[in-house]
């Protein structure tokens, strides 16, 4: 079989033009100077980028991961080549104002660029995605110094970027970090400490990496209000900006992962001498709260990431069933007859269909958080911004965690459609369960987000995301039900909707009451459940334009696309969204089972 | 020196396409389209001459309806530095296209006009010789190297059995082969810039040409599906069927 094809173009169409209304981007004044034609000419670069220099290695980047030999990190040369041609393409730069250097390029192109780049090769795609996130921080926190420092070579590709959060005896509860910064008489900090996990710590890819350190300058007060956010770079930089001196960071090992091989996994030594040479970034103490405020973007990217992996699995399966000649159907007694591809097999399809629904539902879901994105950033009215930040911030758990989940379920499905071939590595697969199976543990393991949700995000300023949501979704089971196609799935989802309001209601209840472990216990079945009304909303929403669509005269091909979405939302409220009333049982009940189980009966 | 490179849309190389139900034509309805892949060598060859110096201007040439005037805006964001549609909603044809070329070149007096050998959709490989005949311009085709030096250009050109280069006087006609180049991606910047590049609009009427078909389609059909293989008992049956029934020897 040839390459995989990536994604769709199809439905990456359908998803800004139709399911999201990214032409209306160009009437925003930042955006005047753009058209539909340099968005898709963005897309055609973005692909033709992602076939040539990602695809290309990423089964040879997997089977060769990076090695150190105690002075260098070793990468398969194509990922110098296409780090390379990321950064000539201008993707490190191009969501940047015209007047900073950047394309001034709205989000949710960009986000779409990145899928096709992503689904090629996630763990090439690691040092560009941490490199963009690491140059934000400073974008938004440094002061001018610092920007003129490492912004331009890491919008040119020269300097790359990592996260330097997590450390050998903490990763998710952050407060209790141990790495120290301590405060010289120049202004800079001496940091002393280790990190580990952290994704493209070292590599020869640029001249110099720029670290975003989380450390405790000493004396700082204990817990999250103690954390500090430094720049801390492999080289220290000469006055004229050049490339100098070692910094006193040093790599301590790789890590050896189950998938994203490409991209190193490392542990970082901080001050093994004297100590390394830190910038601290905005005020002191806030290190962790300018994180947070990157959160919501980066947690599209990793639910965007385990989409287009599901993606990936999906087209792939896709393929082999249509060409897999197995087996006749039950009907077909005679053992003469032609046997039949294995995609005429109901079983199969179904697992075609659940990941035809959860791939589709998870980049809709992700796209669509990022249309919000850009409106909390560029909506005309300080209210429309609003309301859109208020809608993200509530639904961001759920971006980065049903992707994750679902994403990997998708590839194993499969995998399940593959068998045996599916199982080996001679099939793509595999690796793609691999690469994904990264997604619900980083950038907050799911758990996090079920807490999260529950304890942050749905009581906050008085329930004002949740409520919002609820309209949104209420207003289109109103258009819904008066649509034939549609009016029974609307009720389903109406019901599902009343379902989880009385769940959130019983859970408020009792942590309102100060039963805070009892109520937070079962966070995570929250949090899936709210993913299925939000996914089935999502599905809801593309039915409706499916349905529109097909009123008027089609081509075949047209046809057959919306026809897929109509299946596929009838497949995903049907049969996945009903599993919520089982949740919603156990939920309310405040089922205690696993908090009361006792750590010696194990 | 100037470059004039001809740039066509076509359905993209991805799709598949397939004949309508009543066999009128090909079903291109709603097909992604995009630049042919060997006007895109073209322009990336005549792009690299202007970056080595040897060129001064790159004039990007598409012939058809409105839409074409994307590829060329893509064979800008590439490196043109200006664009000419000459835009007509009639079905074109080799010849035809020949024509409206030669009246730009008239107008334009490029040193060098490069184009691909051959369109994926027609499939014709006959613009580019139509082209030499009436402009009287000596051609190079099926190019695979292309070096241009006082006055002459030196093409090598892939033939059957092997290579061969010919010396032609500028100004003159090269046809690109798959080798020639590995065209270049459009940076985001340069998509930008090519916004703002001049794009000039005529017609075949204003440059004096009859595009009227003259090559009628009378019907389309897909190719007959392979028929399943058959196991022959012996070698004598199998030359006796090569003979008679395959007819090869």
């Amino acid at each position: 079989m040839s390459q995989t094809p990536l994604l769709n173009d199809r439905d990456i169409e359908f998803l800004l033009y139709e399911f999201l209304n990214s032409e209306a981007l160009l009437e925003r004044p930042r955006y005047q100077e753009h058209s539909r034609e340099v968005f898709d000419a963005t897309l055609a670069t973005a692909k033709t980028i992602a076939e040539k220099y990602f695809a290309n290695h990423n089964a040879k980047g997997d089977a060769n991961e990076p090695t150190f030999d105690g002075e260098n990190v070793h990468l398969i040369p194509e990922t110098q080549e296409a780090w390379d041609a990321f950064a000539e393409a201008g993707f490190l730069a191009a969501h940047y104002d015209f007047e900073e250097g950047g394309m001034q390029m709205p989000e949710i192109i960009l986000r779409a660029a990145m899928s096709y780049i992503s689904s090629a090769n996630i763990s090439s795609t690691g040092y560009p995605f941490l490199t963009l996130g690491s140059a934000n921080l400073i974008h938004s926190f440094g002061d001018e110094a610092q920007k003129a420092k490492y912004l331009p070579p890491m919008m040119d590709g020269r300097f790359s970027g990592t996260m330097a959060l997590t450390e050998p005896g903490q990763g998710s509860a952050l407060a209790d970090i141990k790495t120290t910064a301590k405060p010289q008489d120049d202004g800079t900090y001496r940091i002393f400490g280790q990190k580990m996990f952290i994704s493209a710590g070292d590599h020869n890819l640029t001249e110099n990496i720029v670290h975003m350190v989380l450390a405790k300058i000493e004396g700082a007060p204990a817990g999250t209000k103690g954390i500090s956010l430094f720049i801390c770079p492999k080289f220290l930089l000469n006055e004229d900006g050049s490339v100098g001196e070692r910094n006193d960071v040093a790599l301590a090992g790789l890590l050896h992962k189950m998938g994203y091989r490409n991209t190193t996994s490392t542990v970082l030594s901080f001050g093994e001498k004297d100590g390394a040479v830190g910038y601290l970034v905005g005020e002191a103490h806030k290190g962790l709260a300018y994180m947070f405020q990157m959160m919501n973007e980066a947690r599209i990217g990793v639910g965007l990431g385990a989409a287009v992996l599901g993606y990936q699995g999906y087209n792939y399966s896709l393929d082999y069933a249509r060409n897999r000649p197995q087996g006749r159907l039950p009907s077909q007694k005679d053992p003469t007859s032609k046997q039949v591809n294995i995609v005429e097999h109901a079983d199969v399809r179904r697992m075609l269909l659940a990941q035809k629904a959860y791939v589709e539902g998870s980049m809709a879901l992700c796209f669509y958080a990022s249309q919000l994105f850009e409106d909390s950033n560029t909506a005309t009215t300080e209210e429309e911004r609003k309301q859109a930040f208020t809608l993200l911030d509530l639904i961001t758990p759920m971006v980065k965690s049903f992707p994750s989940k679902y994403g990997l379920r998708a590839n194993e499905h499969a995998i399940q459609i593959l068998g045996g071939s599916g199982y080996i590595r001679e099939y793509p697969v595999e690796q793609y369960y691999r690469d994904n199976r990264l997604n619900p543990i980083h950038e907050g393991a799911e758990g996090i987000h079920g807490l999260d949700l529950l304890g942050r995000k749905v009581p906050m300023n008085g329930l004002a995301g949740y409520q919002a949501l609820k309209d949104e979704i209420l207003a289109s089971t109103e258009e819904a039900k008066t649509i034939e196609e549609t009016s029974a799935w609307a009720k389903s989802i109406e019901a599902a909707l009343a379902s989880l309001d009385q769940t959130t209601m019983s859970l408020l209840g009792t942590l309102g009451k100060g039963e805070v472990d009892l109520g937070m216990a079962n966070a995570t079945v929250y949090l899936d459940m709210f993913g299925r009304v939000l996914v089935s909303w999502i599905w809801l929403k593309q039915a409706i334009i499916a349905v529109k669509a097909l009123a008027t005269d089609l081509h075949q091909d047209e046809e057959n696309f919306y026809r897929g979405k109509l299946q596929a939302a009838q497949y995903y409220i049907q049969w996945e969204l009903p599993e919520i009333d089982y949740q919603a049982k156990l939920l309310q009940s405040q089922d205690d089972t696993c908090l009361a189980m006792q750590d010696a009966w194990f | 020196m100037k470059i004039l490179v001809a740039v066509k849309r076509v359905v993209d190389y991805n799709v598949k396409v397939r004949p309508k139900s009543d066999g009128t034509d090909v079903d291109i309805a709603n097909a992604k389209m995009s630049i042919n892949p060997f006007c895109e060598i073209a322009v990336e060859e005549a792009v690299r001459l202007k970056e080595k110096g040897v060129a001064t201007e790159v004039v990007a040439v598409s012939l058809g309806t409105k839409q074409s005037q994307e590829q060329i805006r893509t064979a800008m964001a590439l490196g043109a530095d200006r664009g000419i549609l000459v835009e007509t909603d009639t079905e074109l044809q080799p010849l035809g296209v020949a024509k409206c070329l030669n009246a730009i070149i008239a107008k334009e007096s490029p040193d060098l006009v490069i184009m691909g050998k051959q369109s994926i959709d027609g499939d014709n490989n006959q613009t580019g010789q139509m082209l030499g005949a009436l402009s009287n311009m000596p051609q190079g085709t099926f190019a695979s190297e292309v070096a241009v030096e006082d006055g002459t250009v030196n093409v090598t050109r892939e033939i059957d059995g092997g290579l061969q280069t010919v010396k032609l006087n500028l100004p003159a006609i090269v046809t690109t082969d798959l080798r020639l180049n590995e065209p270049r991606y459009a940076s985001l910047p340069n998509i930008m810039k090519a916004k703002k590049k001049p794009l000039d609009t005529t017609t075949p009427d204003e440059l004096g040409v009859d595009v009227a078909p003259r090559v009628q389609t009378l019907k389309v059909e897909p190719p007959a599906e392979r028929s399943a293989g058959i196991k022959v008992a012996d070698v004598a049956e199998l030359v006796e069927k090569l003979k008679n029934e395959a007819k090869v020897i």
